[in-house]
């Protein structure tokens, strides 16, 4: 199995992806996670102006498998979200990196960007996460 | 089979009557016509044409009454016909919850028998037989959880802990009770993790909820060290008993340190279960807790003598968290509950526990050479299979699935739990024969075969049911879930 994983993004262990602009970021989930989930149907989002720690759960999705908590990988206040994906979760499996982000924030705590990985981590992680 | 059948307005024949209505004895009053609703559109058949109807859809269906089962326990193990005997007694069948207590002095017994039983199955000091189902008795649980901790000032807890392999409703339950869920994952042999669960420990812990067996089926070989943990930060322990089909007459979860634990009667106690049901959950205590119970108890109100049998009636317990349900849960639920503890005994009710562990092991031992195994242990009741091969790439759990329907098997649970890639979840209960399990096993290595031989045949399965492949997908995205006649308009889609 091979996955996408640009290089301009940063990881999480918990399958997030995080691009960071100076004080503001976008975030998602990887294409590894909409793959392991597989068809996904619903997603909840969180409200603009609400406050989360990093690790906190700020979104659900559901596929027809699963449910899971999408974590936040920094400290931020969400400033914009993205309801295209709540009209067509699909989005999500289909371009998990560009039309399918979930939320803007502006990043509370720069320090903790250093915590997470590179694409070239991440996929090590993937791969040893799939043998 | 492959006969499908069409739905009820299909075969609806405008002006077709299923009933003659007598000449009345009254003068006859048209119903004013702005009280008569146009919109209804119910079908018109004639009472043949819906037994018939009905009577197809029910050949279609799978049940453990006409196969194999491998959802087991979980979903519903195989119901004895005495329990319904006893259900359908009169006094029982024909009794009302507000009749005077005087009237119905046989149901309190047997309300009464009924929690002392359970009392002594699990170890326990009090019991409530109200709730409705499992995840019912998870809520009324975590309320006196969280009440007990209220009573004594302790102000400052909010966190409930749940490992990452617990059944969905447990965090449910703990949301609804407005408290925060705390993630513990397993280690590498499907245990709570220790240290972790050490690290999350602390005076804002209501508690922690554990299932044992856990949902991989495997023993919590640290449970007494998980409870002393709990207990030393002043948390208390909520057991599901969702597998309580694993231990009972073995092991009782108040003897090690549980303060209180759900009871699936339609699951363990042979109760009707899932389009049937209802289901029916009542809740164990520890003595910490007796005091919180839901309101009323059935209690002896006036001893009996040699002459004159108890008076048995209700009582509110000092602290209760309050009635959780109208009257005193499902009633008819309990008499066959009681029927299948009676007819087994403390031994018979060991027995069924240790056959339901033989068999899953049976079934293990067969087929893990051939589905991996991912945490390498004997099982309880139940073990979790990865149903995917690196030499079958485009093969899946749900594919394995649908191919058993081919060979007259239900699917066992898929996916669940969540901490086991493409799991296939088996339970086969303590029912089955040797026959049978040996046949279900041939079955699966077979499937396994095919799968890196000719994928094909389970991609294309289950190829004997009126339709192979529902559109999942589509039906959880757009929850259109009404059925209307042809000549309707369709209806808008739901907005969410």
């Amino acid at each position: 199995m091979s996955w996408k994983s640009p290089e301009n993004i940063l990881y999480t262990k918990t399958d997030e992806w995080i691009l960071i602009d100076e004080q503001t970021a976008t975030i998602g989930i990887t294409d590894y996670a909409q793959d392991q989930l597989s068809d996904i149907v619903y997603v909840e989002l969180p409200t603009i102006g609400d406050n989360f720690k990093a690790k906190d759960i700020f979104a659900t999705v559901e596929s027809v498998k699963a449910a899971a908590d999408v974590n936040m990988p920094v400290d931020g206040l969400i400033t914009e979200v993205n309801n295209s994906i709540e009209d067509e979760p699909e989005l999500i499996n289909s371009d998990p990196y560009e039309q399918a982000w979930f939320v803007k924030i502006d990043i509370s705590n720069q320090e903790q960007t250093k915590n997470l990985m590179n694409a070239t981590e991440y996929i090590e992680y993937c791969k040893s996460r799939s043998s | 089979m492959k006969n499908s059948e069409p739905t009820i307005y299909d075969i609806s024949s405008p002006g077709r009557k299923g009933v003659n209505l007598p000449i009345p004895d009254v003068p006859i009053e048209d119903i004013p016509d702005d009280l008569l609703r146009k919109d209804l559109n119910l079908p018109e058949l004639t009472q043949l044409d819906v037994i018939r109807h009905f009577q197809q859809l029910s050949q279609l269906n799978h049940s453990i009454d006409s196969g194999f089962y491998p959802l087991g326990s979980c979903t519903m193990k195989y119901n004895p016909r005495i329990n319904e005997d006893a259900a359908r007694m009169p006094g029982f069948l024909h009794s009302h919850p507000l009749q005077d207590i005087n009237t119905i002095q046989g149901n309190l017994a047997l309300m009464y028998e009924l929690q002392e039983l359970l009392k002594e199955i699990g170890g326990f000091k009090g019991v409530t037989l109200q709730p409705a189902a499992g995840a019912h008795g998870e809520l009324t649980g975590i309320m006196m959880m969280r009440d007990y901790h209220l009573s004594r000032g302790d102000t400052a807890r909010n966190k409930i802990l749940i490992p990452d392999s617990a059944h969905g409703t447990n965090p449910a339950s703990t949301t609804m009770s407005g408290l925060e869920v705390i993630e513990i994952p397993s280690d590498s042999r499907g245990n709570v993790d220790l240290d972790i669960l050490k690290s999350k420990c602390g005076d804002d812990v209501v508690g922690l909820m554990i299932t044992n067996p856990n949902t991989l089926g495997l023993f919590e070989e640290q449970i007494k060290e998980v409870v002393k943990i709990i207990h030393d930060c002043g948390g208390l322990i909520y057991g599901d008993g969702a597998n309580m089909n694993a231990l009972t007459g073995i092991l009782r979860p108040g003897d090690i340190g549980f303060d209180v634990m759900h009871y699936n009667l339609h699951k363990t106690f042979s109760t009707p279960h899932g389009g049937g049901g209802p289901g029916s959950g009542p809740v164990g205590v520890s003595e910490k807790l007796v005091d919180f119970l839901p309101a009323p108890i059935i209690t002896i109100i006036e001893e009996g003598d040699e002459d004159n049998p108890p008076l048995f009636g209700f009582t509110t317990p000092k602290h209760t968290i309050g009635r959780i349900k109208a009257f005193n849960g499902q009633f008819g639920v309990l008499v066959r509950a009681y029927t299948y503890i009676r007819i087994h005994g403390s031994s018979g009710l060991r027995s069924n526990s240790e056959h339901a562990v033989l068999n899953a092991n049976y079934l293990r031992s067969k087929i893990e050479k051939t589905y991996n195994l991912p945490y390498k242990r004997a099982c309880l009741h139940e073990f979790v299979v990865e149903g995917c091969w690196q030499e079958a790439p485009n093969i899946h759990a749900l594919d394995i699935s649908k191919r058993l329907m081919d060979f007259g098997f239900h699917p066992p649970t898929n996916y669940f739990p969540l901490i086991v890639r493409e799991a296939l979840m088996i339970e086969p209960t303590e029912t089955e024969s040797k026959e049978t399990l040996d046949k279900f096993a041939d079955v699966l290595l077979q499937i396994a075969d095919e799968a890196k031989t000719d994928p094909q045949v389970l991609i294309e399965a289950p190829h004997n049911t009126p339709n192979a492949r529902l559109d999942e997908v589509q039906a959880a995205r757009q929850l259109v879930l009404c059925c209307r006649p042809a000549y309707l308009p369709e209806p808008e889609p739901m907005q969410t």
